[in-house]
């Protein structure tokens, strides 16, 4: 079958614009996708990775290298046990700005959240789908 | 032509053509518009915190005039802006400070100065800007041209040389800042009318100072306090007299509820003779008057406040709320004391940003992915614009005012 040579030239264009669009529509959404190996379900998990990036994030810092409150990564984590981590989640820390989360995040979440912190904190998949937060 | 095959350009054309032809077109899709001749004052610019960029906006067709990438981490990110407006400066979570031509849509100078910081202010005369950090604990000045490093001010306490975290920067008239160090529990006043040779004064203020606010006229810096009942006020016309407790006991010993978010005291509130200001650890906003400095009033609201700001006029003070209840606002009628009204804009309103006089209200509805405007007359939105996660929205009418 034949192409007509304009055709031919036309879908080339088409393509190169096509993949121009996603070059730049790539910084958009490249943070976005990494695994969440959840042992909450798949929403719930992304609730909680919003909520440990967005709203622990404002002490913590986004990235989670600290803040009012100290860093979260996995160097800054290595010598803490975890027992006590999932103890300050869930109870806060006395005489210090972190508040419980007693009543927003359980037990076994609360020990979710310190495994993926000591493992390297998934990227903010945004908030939940649908309802609402609030 | 003959008609057996379409003959393409030979591979290597393409090669050379087709990159060229992506490139062309991505730049056509990233470049800012040229600027025809325009004015600054109706600009701003609105943080998009996940993506370390901003938006430019313009107030008055209240449109998204281009976009600014490259910033870093922007998590409270604030920004201060050059006395002509034309420049926004930037400070990051990871101790960027960033100056964005808000006209051409591109940054002009960038340093990293810090490894983490929290904010930042400009001088009265507009030559210095200073940016507040957590690590190293201190605040440094920069030249607001070329961003040189001017001077070096550690918040250093105690005998050991620790450093302590630095919150509540404030322009004061003198070309001096007041802070305070929330590890050192002191309010400190640095003069750096020489940058040389800066003068730091320290004011024991009480534990844990979390942020802080100067009033419009420049003469009372208000510090709040984490860790105990009560803000600590220091009249800086008068700072011999040292710090004053004002509010003292304001939880009446109650057990405070756990804070999810710090309020924020920056956008101050200060209307008809009367100070608003949050609660910590309550559902109450506290009234002061701010010839007595006594309570005359606290307002139950619907959470724990976060920004109490007044409308322009100061007819109104609209208040945002902490996590888990961050999606409501509530506005609060400066005569009656009272809450009339309860709004839902979106989920998880971060900041808001009144227009010049008022008659509108910017929200930043992180979760949503919206910002959202308010008439302030009606309460309903009347226009919105996609932002990804945004954070604090920023008018240039801030560069003429003391303290922001």
């Amino acid at each position: 079958m034949k192409v007509p040579p304009l055709l031919a030239h036309v879908l080339v264009l088409v393509v190169a614009a096509t993949a121009a669009a996603f070059a730049s529509a790539a910084d958009l959404t490249n943070s976005s996708n990494k695994d969440s190996t959840a042992v909450p379900d798949g929403q719930r998990a992304r609730e909680l990775v919003h909520l440990v990036r967005q709203d622990c994030g404002s002490c913590h810092g986004l990235t989670l290298a600290g803040g009012l409150g100290p860093a979260l990564t996995p160097d800054a984590l290595a010598d803490k046990p975890a027992e006590g981590l999932v103890a300050t989640v869930v109870g806060g820390r006395p005489g210090t700005p972190m508040p419980p989360f007693r009543g927003i995040v359980s037990e076994r979440e609360a020990e979710w959240i310190v495994e993926q912190l000591m493992r390297g904190f998934p990227a903010d998949g945004g908030p939940a789908l649908a309802g609402g937060a609030n | 032509m003959s008609d057996q095959k379409v003959r393409l350009a030979p591979p290597l054309v393409w090669g050379i053509l087709l990159p060229v032809i992506i490139l062309l077109l991505s730049a056509c899709a990233t470049q800012p518009p040229v600027a025809a001749l325009r004015g600054t004052g109706d600009l701003g610019v609105v943080i998009e915190r996940a993506d370390g960029r901003v938006q430019i906006v313009e107030t008055s067709g209240r449109s998204v005039l281009a976009k600014v990438e490259g910033l870093g981490d922007l998590s409270h990110a604030s920004v201060v802006f050059s006395r002509d407006g034309r420049y926004a400066f930037v400070f990051g979570r990871d101790g960027g400070l960033s100056k964005v031509d808000l006209l051409t849509a591109t940054i002009v100078g960038r340093v990293m100065q810090a490894g983490n910081a929290i904010g930042g202010a400009i001088s009265q005369d507009g030559r210095m800007v200073v940016a507040q950090n957590y690590a190293p604990g201190g605040i440094k000045a920069f030249d607001a041209d070329t961003l040189e490093l001017l001077a070096d001010v550690a918040a250093e306490y105690g005998t050991e040389g620790k450093r302590s975290k630095v919150v509540g920067l404030a322009d004061l008239p003198g070309n001096r800042f007041a802070y305070a160090l929330f590890d050192a529990d002191e309010i400190r006043v640095t003069d750096l009318s020489d940058p040389k040779h800066p003068v730091t004064q320290r004011f024991p203020a009480g534990r844990q100072p979390y942020d802080a606010l100067v009033t419009p006229d420049g003469r009372h810096y208000i510090a709040g306090l984490f860790g105990e009942d009560g803000l600590a006020m220091l009249d800086l016309w008068q700072p011999e007299q040292g710090v004053r407790k004002i509010l003292a006991g304001y939880g009446k010993g109650a057990e405070p509820l756990p804070v999810f978010k710090m309020p924020h005291l920056r956008g101050w509130a200060v209307a008809g003779g009367r100070a608003y200001l949050p609660a910590i650890g309550r559902h109450e906003v506290l009234v002061v008057d701010t010839r007595t400095w006594q309570e005359v009033a606290r307002i139950p609201v619907k959470s724990q406040p976060v920004f109490v700001m007044a409308r322009p006029d100061g007819r109104e003070v609209w208040v945002n709320f902490a996590f888990p209840e961050n999606g409501w606002v509530q506005v609060i009628d400066t005569l009656t004391q009272k809450v009339v009204d309860t709004l839902q804009p979106g989920r998880a309103i971060l900041h808001m940003e009144f227009a010049p006089k008022g008659e509108m209200v910017w929200l930043s509805a992180r979760d949503d992915n919206r910002v959202v405007v308010y008439d302030t007359a009606t309460r309903k939105p009347v226009a919105g614009f996609d932002s990804a996660s945004p954070s604090g929205i920023f008018f240039t009418s801030r560069a003429a005012r003391t303290g922001f």
